[in-house]
């Protein structure tokens, strides 16, 4: 094991210091730019960032992604801060890492297999949707300064790389906030600065347990603010650690992971942060400049800290706009682009689970209930399709007067209805064979619709037998015994 | 077997040491780890010898351990249209070369291998190659190992008087077969020696090389080191009672002093070739704050040994 710990912080130390670096300036815009929506002094976000990539850095279950506070986040607290205050949302931090820690004891990590790749798509376009949204109030009734600065911020970024050598060493999202500071100041321009949105942190985070009565009334007030955050974080940080694990040929501690953003969000509320996640534009950020362990989470948070604590006279004079188009460029990388030319040839039911995740989070702002329309419609679209995979042949034997239905493949719930319909209960024949040997009856209904169809035969005066039912019910089973045990599946499916 | 075992837990890994004994032996092989290192043709000639004696197949490994990190840093920081997209094919292109580069450099040194370990005799010869981390594929292929061949000093470690080979002490802890690590010189083994101290690990130790039968008939020095005592001796007779199933010449000795100065002054007077020992009887944090004897003796190791788990 200290091997394993020893390769996970100081196996790649150069490249996680350097990635560190990068990714501390693309937290800084969007630790101050979702303080400000959800309400709160800038510093509250970037004690956040700090305390919570510190944490995650040591007790993640996913070395090489960042975690920080996030834009999905702060939405969902904006209107606890408006009716009660810092101090509620503190609490309720404290609360969703409570949650957040016992569903990683509970294992919920593994749920993560319930959630498809359209789901996670649709995820991950929301949510760059939604940062980009988050820039509007920034953008709007402003003089064209603003326009112009973002542009040429966003100009800085995308085009400075291409510059030989200098390119690939500065981080461009650096020399866009350093270079529109400098020229904002130069020329005296009248924008909005970070200075003009509330206290910045002066000294290190202390620690504060938050000023809430502790009764029941309280819990009351942050429950519905908990659950929703809750739930958003671990989403995002699981399918954040998805993505990572793509791009490094690694693999994750899904249920450690959980585990340590519980830690870390409680290690936020004590220290006057609010709740954060994993994100995805500043980890491909990470992946993207070399950062591999720890070490780049680790120093991602510390040097954050450092900046805003040393250069805090600079940071003050910083324009709103160079933020904004920050965050602008981390909108456009999180977006999957792909996922739009993919429409033409994904199938149509994939399409529109990506789809209605998107809608639902851009119409609520709410992540968790994206993720839930989606799980939800893709499962009802797989239910269908696998109903597809049933059916009824049959034989008559004249001579007997006889007629054999063989049933193949999944009766449930969906394919029910269809069951009872491929009976021809006007035929006059004296007795009927029902097979069933090779279906599986998966639920009650299935069942329902078969004792349906010989209560129907018998009212017609016909003879019924149902062969095989035994082996066909046996597989009404909440939970398959057999899932260690090839022979017993083939057993299952075999019969 | 004789239950010096103190708990439970204990005795069910001897039970599934029976069930391994009771395997088939043909079915294991002699596993001999090669790589770029120095001692690589050593290793190749002890496995060869072990093979050889033990009368088993000789696998020969090599495992891929390579680093996955950008070897030069974009440290642009900005991310665009497809980045995620375009940054996962640009990885995996960047790893599929390095892979193709180390699986050709891989093949070379195991034909290499093969060249000479057939020179020595052996013909029931595998080559075998793994991805990934080198302790991790050793433990794949322990079902199937009868006995570790390892170099002291491995690839990474170059200069031999500050470091064992670097991935070592991991492989050894987490091994449960009989590991040989030699030197950078082959020369064929006469003779055995067995540390021992009369505790509980070294009684199991004892049992670990009776059932083992690695070094059957090869004559051992059972040593301890201490005051000479009738306890000591008795201890001593109760070990050579267990030894007894590998048919071999043992003696006796107590030498009192220092631990490691005076086994190695014992192993030079003897002429011993081989030094059995137990591994890492003590957790890491112990480790730690006190240094290993077993880390100890890998170092100043200038003989093959034999580490038993």
């Amino acid at each position: 094991m200290v091997n394993t710990l020893k390769h996970q912080w100081l196996s790649n130390v150069r490249g996680d210091l350097l990635a560190g670096v990068v990714v501390a300036l693309a937290l800084i815009p969007e630790a101050i730019a979702f303080s400000i929506i959800a309400g709160v002094d800038p510093k509250v976000g970037l004690y956040a960032s700090f305390c919570i990539a510190v944490i995650i850095a040591f007790v993640g279950g996913r070395p090489g992604m960042i975690s920080a506070a996030t834009g999905a986040m702060a939405l969902l607290m904006v209107t606890l801060v408006k009716e009660h205050g810092l101090e509620y949302l503190m609490a309720a931090t404290l609360l969703t890492g409570l949650i957040q820690l016992v569903a990683g004891y509970l294992k919920l990590g593994s749920l993560m297999r319930f959630v498809s790749r359209s789901v996670v798509t649709g995820f991950v376009n929301a949510l760059a949707i939604l940062i980009f949204m988050a820039q509007l109030p920034e953008l709007t009734n402003v003089t064209w300064h603003v326009y112009a600065l973002t542009a040429a911020g966003l100009g800085i970024i995308y085009l400075f790389p291409y510059i030989p050598k200098l390119g690939k060493v500065l981080p461009s999202p650096l020399v866009c906030i350093v270079g529109l500071t400098v020229v904002a100041f130069l020329f005296d321009i009248d924008v909005r600065t970070v200075g003009d949105m509330g206290d910045l942190p002066d000294t290190l985070p202390i620690f504060l347990w938050p000023d809430v009565p502790l009764n029941l009334e309280t819990l009351m007030i942050i429950l519905p603010y908990a659950i929703p955050l809750a739930a958003v974080g671990l989403l995002e940080s699981m399918m954040t650690a998805t993505i990572v694990d793509d791009l490094t040929d690694t693999e994750s501690d899904r249920n450690r992971e959980c585990k340590g953003q519980g830690i870390a969000n409680i290690g936020s509320g004590l220290l006057g942060g609010m709740a954060g996640c994993a994100m995805i534009g500043q980890s491909i950020i990470n992946i993207k400049s070399g950062g591999r362990g720890r070490l780049s989470t680790l120093f991602a948070g510390v040097f954050l800290m450092v900046l805003i604590l040393v250069l805090d006279d600079f940071l003050v004079r910083i324009p709103m706009a160079a933020l904004v188009a920050v965050m602008i460029m981390v909108s456009i990388g999180t977006f999957s682009w792909e996922s739009i030319r993919n429409l033409k040839t994904h199938p149509l039911s994939s399409n529109i689970v990506m789809l209605v995740t998107v809608v639902v989070v851009v119409f609520t702002h709410n992540l968790a209930l994206g993720v839930f329309a989606g799980v939800l419609l893709a499962a009802l679209f797989f239910a269908n399709k696998i109903g597809h995979y049933m059916g009824v042949d049959s034989a008559l034997n004249e001579a007997e007067g006889t007629r054999t239905y063989t049933v193949t493949g999944q009766v449930f719930f969906s394919s029910s209805e269809k069951f009872v319909a491929a009976f021809d209960f006007r035929e006059v024949v004296d007795k009927v064979v029902v097979d069933v040997s090779r279906a599986h009856f998966w639920d009650i209904t299935a069942v329902a619709a078969l004792d349906k169809v010989v209560i129907k035969f018998r009212r017609e005066g016909a003879e019924v037998e149902v062969i095989g039912m035994n082996e066909a019910s046996a597989t009404i089973v909440d939970r398959f015994g057999v899932h260690d045990k090839p022979e017993g599946v083939d057993q299952l499916i075999g019969h | 077997m004789q239950n010096t075992t103190p708990n439970a837990k204990h005795s069910s890994q001897q039970t599934s040491q029976e069930m391994q004994q009771n395997a088939p032996q043909d079915t294991l092989h002699v596993v001999a780890c090669i790589d770029g290192s120095r001692a690589a043709p050593a290793v190749c000639d002890y496995a060869a010898w072990a093979s050889k004696y033990m009368d088993s197949p000789l696998t020969l490994l090599h495992v891929l351990d390579e680093e996955r990190y950008p070897s030069e840093p974009d440290l642009a920081g900005n991310i665009g249209l497809g980045s995620r997209e375009h940054l996962l094919d640009e990885l995996a292109e960047l790893d599929r070369k390095r892979s193709k580069l180390a699986l050709e450099h891989g093949n070379h040194m195991l034909e290499n291998a093969e060249q000479r370990v057939k020179q020595a005799g052996i013909s029931d010869i595998k080559k075998r190659q793994r991805h990934g981390d080198l302790t991790e594929s050793l433990l794949a292929l322990q079902e199937q190992t009868r006995l570790l061949v390892m170099g002291l000093y491995g690839e990474s470690s170059s200069d031999r008087d500050l470091r064992i080979g670097s991935q070592l002490e991991t492989v050894i802890r987490s091994m449960s077969r009989p590991i040989l690590l030699v030197p950078d010189n082959f020369s064929a083994p006469q003779s055995s020696m067995l540390a021992f101290d009369g505790s509980v690990t070294a009684f199991r130790g004892v049992e670990h090389l009776a059932a083992s039968q690695v070094l059957k008939g090869m004559p051992l020095h059972l040593v301890m080191v201490g005051e000479e005592s009738p306890e000591a001796m008795a201890q001593l007779r109760k070990a050579e009672a267990m030894l007894a199933p590998l048919e071999a010449e043992i003696t006796l000795a107590i030498r009192s002093g220092e631990v490691e100065p005076v086994l190695h002054r014992y192993q030079d007077e003897h002429n011993i070739d081989l030094l059995v020992m137990g591994a890492y009887g003590h957790s890491k944090i112990r480790r730690f704050l006190l240094g290993s004897t077993t880390t100890n003796m890998l170092k100043t190791a200038k003989k093959p040994l034999v580490i038993l788990r």
